[in-house]
């Protein structure tokens, strides 16, 4: 049973979903869409899960006083004060939170991702060698691709922009489609073994 | 020079951020854990406004008790604390899993599939510009080189070999443009905060 009531649920919900995608009648679209709210809210309890197991490895590691335990102190303290600014002054535009989000979020967000650039650049250095012919493409592409859609582009050559953007828009989209629909088939076989229940990892392995 | 303090607070925590390039510090570590911390209590507030209660405690309060489903299994994630019913956490799991796998069943035939094929046959249409054609031509052939590259269920030879083989070109290209493509997204970030520093922080550029 402890196994056969949440094998049926994932069998009723994922055949109901398909069902529910090939009938365009009101009743079908009100049933999706009550049950997408439902999974809106399943996901948020989620997340309290997620936040609760954050605040208890940050907890225990002020108590502990673990190494680095006063960096733990800031990221609760923001947490829950951004949290509390949100929850009681409101999200809305020209609001305190959405100063914070502009000037506090986005400039750190921005600046982890821009740091990417740089080891990126020192990753490919160190790995793109032309050893072999697939290598050489690998590394052309990323070179025309890159000097391409840089204003310099253009002094090399006046059409050499173009030429990046036909790798991008032709052999690229070619491969990519290629995976897409790989990918695709590959997604739709595992679906099904989980609404047919043959796929049961997620179930955990107790009984 | 700006006069504004909250441009000076971004200014700092980009320097903050961009201190990890010279080695690992205490200011590193400060802006990376206050960015994990404003980052949660930014969705927890943004959940909160935008799903939690629009979805849940508005239709509840509005007398719509059929919304007791989800909060009960909402509810059910926390029955991980108690080893007794510790299962029922499969309920909600279930569900979501069972929504998402019966979701992703037409949405990938759909979009995926018969899109992309739709994409990539070549019809008289094609031909209409000359130039065009030929590309259709290149990419229907990149499509099944590619395909057949992933094709394990026979021994890659006869025809299979030239086919796969012109496969692994094709998907070497598609990984470097878009290892460059990807590049160039994290480097117009870099050059947006280099921007902003000069910009709207010391004024140097307009």
């Amino acid at each position: 049973m402890k196994r056969i009531i949440p094998l049926f649920i994932c069998l009723l919900i994922g055949f109901s979903m398909i069902i529910q995608f090939f009938i365009p009648h009101p009743t079908s679209l009100e049933f999706g869409s009550t049950i997408y709210k439902w999974v809106i809210v399943l996901i948020v309890f989620a997340l309290v899960l997620a936040i609760g197991n954050l605040i208890r490895h940050h907890g225990t590691k002020i108590r502990r006083q673990k190494k680095d335990w006063p960096y733990s102190i800031v990221t609760l303290s923001s947490m829950i004060g951004m949290a509390i600014i949100g929850l009681f002054w409101g999200i809305q535009a020209e609001s305190l939170f959405q100063k914070i989000y502009l000037n506090v979020f986005a400039p750190l967000s921005a600046t982890m991702f821009a740091l990417l650039a740089y080891y990126m650049a020192s990753a490919a250095y160190r790995a793109f060698r032309a050893r072999s012919l697939e290598a050489t493409l690998l590394l052309a592409a990323a070179f025309i691709v890159m000097i391409g859609f840089m204003p310099f582009g253009q002094y090399i050559h006046p059409r050499f922009p173009a030429f990046a953007e036909w790798v991008m828009r032709v052999p690229n989209m070619a491969s990519q489609r290629g995976i897409l629909l790989g990918v695709a088939f590959g997604a739709i076989a595992t679906a099904l073994k989980i609404i047919l229940g043959i796929e049961r990892a997620w179930l955990g392995g107790k009984e | 020079m700006s006069t504004d303090p909250w441009i000076w607070i971004g200014a700092f925590l980009t320097l903050m951020i961009f201190s990890f390039l010279f080695k690992d510090n205490p200011f590193y570590k400060f802006g990376e854990h206050l960015f994990v911390g404003v980052a949660n209590g930014y969705y927890i507030a943004l959940y909160w406004h935008n799903s939690l209660k629009p979805n849940l405690f508005d239709p509840l309060s509005a007398g719509n008790y059929l919304y007791i489903i989800p909060l009960l299994l909402g509810l059910m994630y926390f029955t991980r604390f108690i080893p007794k019913i510790s299962w029922l956490v499969r309920i909600p799991i279930g569900f979501m899993i069972g929504w998402g796998a019966g979701l992703a069943i037409p949405a990938h035939f759909q979009a995926e599939i018969l899109r992309q094929l739709e994409g990539t046959v070549i019809t008289p249409e094609s031909f209409t510009n000359i130039t065009a054609g030929i590309w259709s031509v290149i990419i229907m052939v990149g499509v099944v080189c590619t395909l057949v590259y992933f094709f394990f269920s026979r021994e890659h030879k006869g025809i299979l070999k030239p086919t796969s083989r012109l496969g692994i070109i094709f998907i070497m290209i598609g990984f470097g443009a878009s290892f460059g493509y990807t590049v160039m997204a994290r480097v117009s970030l870099l050059i947006g905060r280099i921007q902003f520093l000069l910009g709207p922080w010391l004024g140097l550029i307009r």
